[in-house]
């Protein structure tokens, strides 16, 4: 697992034209966006809520580490690998 | 608890996520490749009111649709256009419009920003304005530049969708340069589908095989220029590519159209099918209309299927391909999508693309979109 060293102190944000919210008709939260949606598991909701461009990745894996069960580094790693490839995929930006 | 962190998936779970209001078939252009029915004209009294509308996105809404495309004709052609946006966008939809830049003025931008509008798909053929406005049959090229410029000058996201066709497919090139240019970030090369004006004017528009790989290629090296820059949308249209479409992603899984009189349709075709009951959200509920009414049912899912689909090994991928050109070129909406190589009917598909590909023809003048331009009253006498 490669992680940066800058990406601790990232405070990531949705970007622009993406819309982040709760659908009840899908029991799920979603991502809207030109030409296309995307359902999101519980996981990768619960972290893209707390993607406000004020928390740093710390701070939200801490966040989440208090909130939710199980071991720490494997909560560190999952939230770590989802942030790189929402970047990727370009729903948000650092 | 995060572990299959990108585990996303895109099931309607039988919703009707996507849903495309034409709210009116009205439009000053006269493009040659419009997907509009024939009988265009015949509409416009018929319209649904902006209450019909609304009450249109309600029922959606509660069906579960979150896409929404603001689409025609020229959706812009309706005045209420901007409090529908509102209405849509109050309701939770992402909403979008899909619009030929013509009547795009600054005061309309800046009513549809506050409406709430989310994206804006602009159509543009040419990078030349004689050749623009010779394909659309109007003087449009410099106003479609505007709009351009002012939807990016108003933070819109833009998807620029250029129709290909022979006429203009040699100007990918350029087209892309010059959204490169404006910092456009989404472009799409839609090539066109053959229904209605596109297939009455199919062998003067249909490019070669050689053209449309000439330009794949345009479309490759510009990709690897620009990186994440710019997405470039370009498919090989179905008649080359040997395959079918995954059309509308099946009968009535995801897609809901809902036309100008306010009949709901699978996709924005469908009306070309004969024999099939087409009924209006002035009569029916819009939850029957997608559940329940026989139009809608008539082609979900896999059970209708017919052969050589049923034992291909691709249909949970393509369902069948396309209900409409299966009827315009075989004569029967179940058959298997001729643009598939699979289907008995292949040859239908092969005889245009020879078409296309014979060297020395005898070029016809475009039919332009307007009303009048086909009649088929001399059937009824």
């Amino acid at each position: 697992m490669t992680i940066t060293s800058t990406a601790t102190d990232r405070r990531p944000q949705l970007s622009p034209h993406f819309m982040f919210r709760w659908e009840a008709s899908q029991d799920a939260y979603i991502l809207l966006y030109p030409e296309g949606l995307i359902k999101l598991n519980p996981s990768a909701g619960e972290i893209l809520k707390r993607c406000d461009g004020e928390h740093t990745v710390a701070e939200l894996i801490a966040d989440l580490q208090d909130a939710f069960p199980g071991p720490a580094d494997d909560i560190d790693q999952g939230v770590r690998a989802f942030l790189d490839v929402a970047t990727d995929k370009g729903w948000l930006h650092a | 608890m995060p572990k299959d962190s990108n585990g996303l998936t895109l099931d309607g779970q039988g919703k009707p996520l996507w849903l495309s209001l034409e709210i009116t078939y009205r439009c000053p252009l006269k493009c040659s490749w419009c997907n509009n029915p024939l009988d265009f004209d015949d509409y416009a009294a018929r319209e649904l009111s902006t209450d019909e509308w609304k009450r249109v996105l309600r029922e959606a809404r509660e069906l579960g649709a979150l896409q929404l495309g603001f689409t025609g004709g020229e959706p812009l052609q309706r005045p209420d256009l901007e409090e529908l946006v509102a209405y849509a966008n109050a309701l939770g939809f992402y909403t979008n419009l899909i619009t030929s830049g013509i009547g795009l003025t600054e005061a309309r931008l800046v009513a549809l920003k506050a409406a709430g509008l989310k994206q804006i798909q602009l159509s543009l053929q040419a990078t030349e304005a004689a050749v623009t406005d010779a394909l659309v049959g109007a003087t449009a090229h410099e106003r479609k530049l505007d709009a351009a410029r002012r939807i990016k000058a108003h933070g819109f996201p833009m998807v620029l969708n250029m129709p290909v066709f022979r006429q203009n497919i040699g100007m990918t090139d350029a087209m892309i340069a010059w959204a490169a240019e404006l910092g456009i970030e989404y472009i799409e090369f839609a090539n066109i589908q053959y229904y209605n004006w596109a297939l009455m004017n199919r062998d003067e528009l249909m490019p070669t095989l050689e053209q449309v790989r000439e330009a794949e290629q345009v479309v490759q090296r510009w990709r690897d220029t620009l990186g994440k820059k710019m997405t470039i949308y370009f498919v090989i249209p179905d008649y080359y590519e040997g395959r079918p479409k995954a059309c509308m992603n099946g009968w009535g899984a995801i897609h809901l159209t809902i036309a100008p009189d306010g009949v709901a349709m699978p996709c924005q075709e469908a009306r070309v099918i004969p024999g099939l009951e087409f009924e209006s959200v002035r009569d029916k509920p819009l939850a029957w209309l997608w559940h329940e009414s026989p139009l809608f049912r008539k082609y979900r899912g896999l059970d209708w299927l017919p052969e050589p689909c049923v034992s291909c090994d691709e249909k949970e991928k393509d369902f069948g391909g396309c209900r409409c050109q299966a009827f315009l070129l075989t004569g029967d909406a179940g058959n298997t999508d001729p643009a598939c190589g699979r289907s008995p009917h292949h040859a239908r598909v092969r005889e245009a693309t020879d078409t296309a590909a014979r060297p020395l023809r005898f070029r016809k003048p475009l039919f332009k979109r307007a009303a009048g331009t086909v009649t088929t009253a001399f059937l009824e006498d």
